[in-house]
C-alpha cells in the first residue's frame, strides 16, 4: 500500500513537472502486463502521455540483449533528429523523481495489433503506402549517427548472431535437423558484412503504431544494437510477421520492391532484393529459437502459463518457413 | 481398462466447456488465455490421432536415411541426423535428406499449426 500510494504521488509529481500545474494528473492505467516494460497511459486536462517504466521501477533488463530504458529515450531522441517517426520523450527518470527507470513519452495514436492492420478497411488505404513509408524509416534509422549515443548499444552482426542463438540452440539439448541444416547452409552462405549501422533490432508489425495514413510512429527500440542493415529489412520480411498473409512478403502488406525502393532512397545504399534473402533465414531461425526460449521458460517452471506451454508448438512453423527458404536457395 | 469416455471424448469434452462456457465470461487477459488453452486442446486432439502414423513414417524415413538398424530409439535417430548435418556429412544436396525432413515438417505442423500459412507454401 505504501509504494502504491509513492508510486501515485510520484506519477501525480511527474505529470504537473512535466505539463504543468494548472493540468493535474486525472487518470492513469496500465495499459501492458508483461514482465519486460511496463506502459502506463496517463491523463490530465488536454494532455496524456505514455509512461515506460522497469518493472516496479527496479531496472533489470528483459535480456541480455536489451539496451535498459535510458539508453532507449537517448535513442529514439536520436532517431527523431534523423527523421524517423517516433514519439517525443517528455521526461527521462531520474533518481529525484522516484518511479525508478524509464522515461515519459507522448501518446501516439493508431493501432499496433497487425490482424486489424492487414484486415480492416480502415487500414486499407494505409496498406498501399506502407512498405515505402518502412522503407524510408528504415533509411533514417540506419542514417543516425553513432556519435554520442549510449554505450549500451552492442555490436552484434550476422556470424555473432548465429553464434549466439546456436549457443543457446545447444544449451537445449534437443535435436532439431531442420535448424541444424539451416545453421550449416547459414555458415556456408554467410555475406560479407555490410558497414555497421543502428539497427532498430525488433521492426514489425506489434511494434509500429499505424493510423489510417500509415506508419504514425516506431516503438519499442530495446533491441536496438550496432550491426548490418540487411537484418532490420529482412526481420520485417519473415514470414511469422507477415500475419498470414503470406503473398506480401513484407510484413504481410507490401513487396519487397517497393521497401527497397524507398529504403535505397533515403539511405543512399543499395540493396538487391536477393540481399535480403539470407538474413530472412537468419531472423526465421532466430525467431524459431526465440520461441524455443519461451517454451523453456515454461519447461523450467520460471512461467507456467498455457501460452507459455503451447508457444513450444510454434516452433515447427519456423521449421517448415525454413525448409522452403532452403529449397529456394537450393533451387 | 474401460475407455468410455475416451482420452479424445474427455479432451473434447473440456474444449466445449471452456469454448461455450467458460470463454464467453471472461474478459481481458483471462479471455486470452481461454483461447490458447482451447487450441491447446485442439492440439491436442490432433496428435493423439496423428502421431502414432506420422512417427512409424518418421522412423522408416530415419532409418533409410541414416541406413541403420532398428534398434536405435527415435530420439536417437534424430540426434545421429543432427549430428551428421552438424558435422557435414550430410547437407541439403544429400539425396533424400530435404524430402524426409520437408515430410517430417509438414507432418509436424498438421498437428501443431495446421492453418499456418507456410504449411500451404510447402504443400503448394
Amino acid at each position: 500500500m505504501g509504494a502504491n500510494s509513492d508510486f501515485e504521488t510520484g506519477l501525480h509529481t511527474l505529470f504537473t513537472g512535466v505539463f504543468g500545474q494548472t493540468s493535474p494528473l486525472e487518470a492513469f492505467k496500465r495499459l501492458s502486463g508483461g514482465a519486460s516494460q511496463e506502459t502506463w497511459a496517463l491523463y490530465g486536462g488536454d494532455h496524456s502521455a505514455i509512461l515506460r517504466r522497469a518493472p516496479g521501477g527496479t531496472s533489470n533488463a528483459r535480456s541480455s540483449a536489451a539496451i535498459g530504458l535510458p539508453a532507449e529515450a537517448a535513442l529514439i531522441e536520436a532517431a527523431k533528429g534523423a527523421g524517423v517517426p517516433v514519439p517525443d520523450v517528455l521526461h527521462v527518470l531520474s533518481e529525484a523523481d522516484g518511479l525508478g527507470d524509464g522515461f515519459l513519452m507522448s501518446r501516439v495514436l493508431g493501432e499496433t495489433i497487425a490482424r486489424p492492420i492487414l484486415r480492416n478497411d480502415e487500414f486499407a488505404q494505409a496498406r498501399t503506402v506502407l512498405a515505402k513509408q518502412c522503407g524510408a524509416a528504415l533509411g533514417a534509422i540506419h542514417s543516425i549517427s553513432t556519435d554520442g549515443l549510449p554505450s549500451a548499444l552492442q555490436l552484434s552482426d550476422g556470424m555473432a548472431q548465429i553464434a549466439q542463438y546456436e549457443e543457446i540452440y545447444r544449451s537445449f539439448d534437443v535435436p532439431r535437423p531442420v535448424f541444424e541444416l539451416a545453421l550449416q547452409w547459414l555458415k556456408a552462405n554467410a555475406p560479407a558484412p555490410l558497414e555497421t549501422v543502428i539497427v532498430h533490432g525488433d521492426f514489425r508489425l506489434g511494434n509500429l503504431m499505424i493510423d489510417e495514413t500509415g506508419l504514425v510512429a516506431v516503438l519499442d527500440w530495446e533491441l536496438a544494437h550496432l550491426g548490418d542493415p540487411r537484418e532490420d529489412l529482412a526481420w520485417l520480411c519473415v514470414n511469422s510477421w507477415r500475419f498470414g498473409q503470406s503473398h506480401n512478403r513484407v510484413g504481410g502488406f507490401g513487396q519487397l520492391e517497393e521497401l527497397l525502393d524507398a529504403y535505397n532512397g533515403a539511405s543512399g545504399l543499395n540493396i538487391l532484393p536477393k540481399d535480403v534473402d539470407w538474413w530472412e533465414l537468419l531472423g526465421t531461425l532466430k525467431w524459431g529459437i526465440m520461441c524455443m526460449i519461451m517454451y523453456e521458460a515454461f519447461r523450467s517452471g520460471a512461467d507456467p502459463s498455457v501460452e507459455r506451454a503451447a508457444i513450444g508448438r510454434r516452433v515447427s512453423e519456423t521449421e517448415i518457413d525454413l525448409i522452403n527458404l532452403l529449397e529456394t536457395a537450393n533451387a | 481398462m474401460h475407455d468410455q469416455p475416451s482420452v479424445s471424448e474427455l479432451v473434447q469434452a473440456v474444449k466445449s466447456f471452456i469454448d461455450e462456457t467458460a470463454a464467453p465470461q471472461l474478459k481481458g487477459h483471462a479471455a486470452f488465455h481461454a483461447r490458447v488453452a482451447s487450441n491447446a486442446l485442439a492440439t491436442i486432439l490432433r496428435d493423439l490421432e496423428q502421431r502414432p502414423s506420422a512417427e512409424t513414417e518418421e522412423r522408416a524415413g530415419l532409418i533409410a536415411l541414416l541406413e541403420t538398424g532398428d534398434d536405435l530409439t527415435h530420439e536417437a535417430l534424430n540426434r545421429e541426423l543432427s549430428r551428421r548435418i552438424q558435422s557435414g556429412e550430410m547437407s541439403a544436396d544429400t539425396p533424400g535428406l530435404m524430402a524426409h525432413l520437408k515430410r517430417t515438417t509438414i507432418a509436424q505442423v498438421e498437428i501443431d499449426q495446421p492453418r499456418y500459412s507456410g504449411l500451404k507454401t510447402a504443400k503448394a
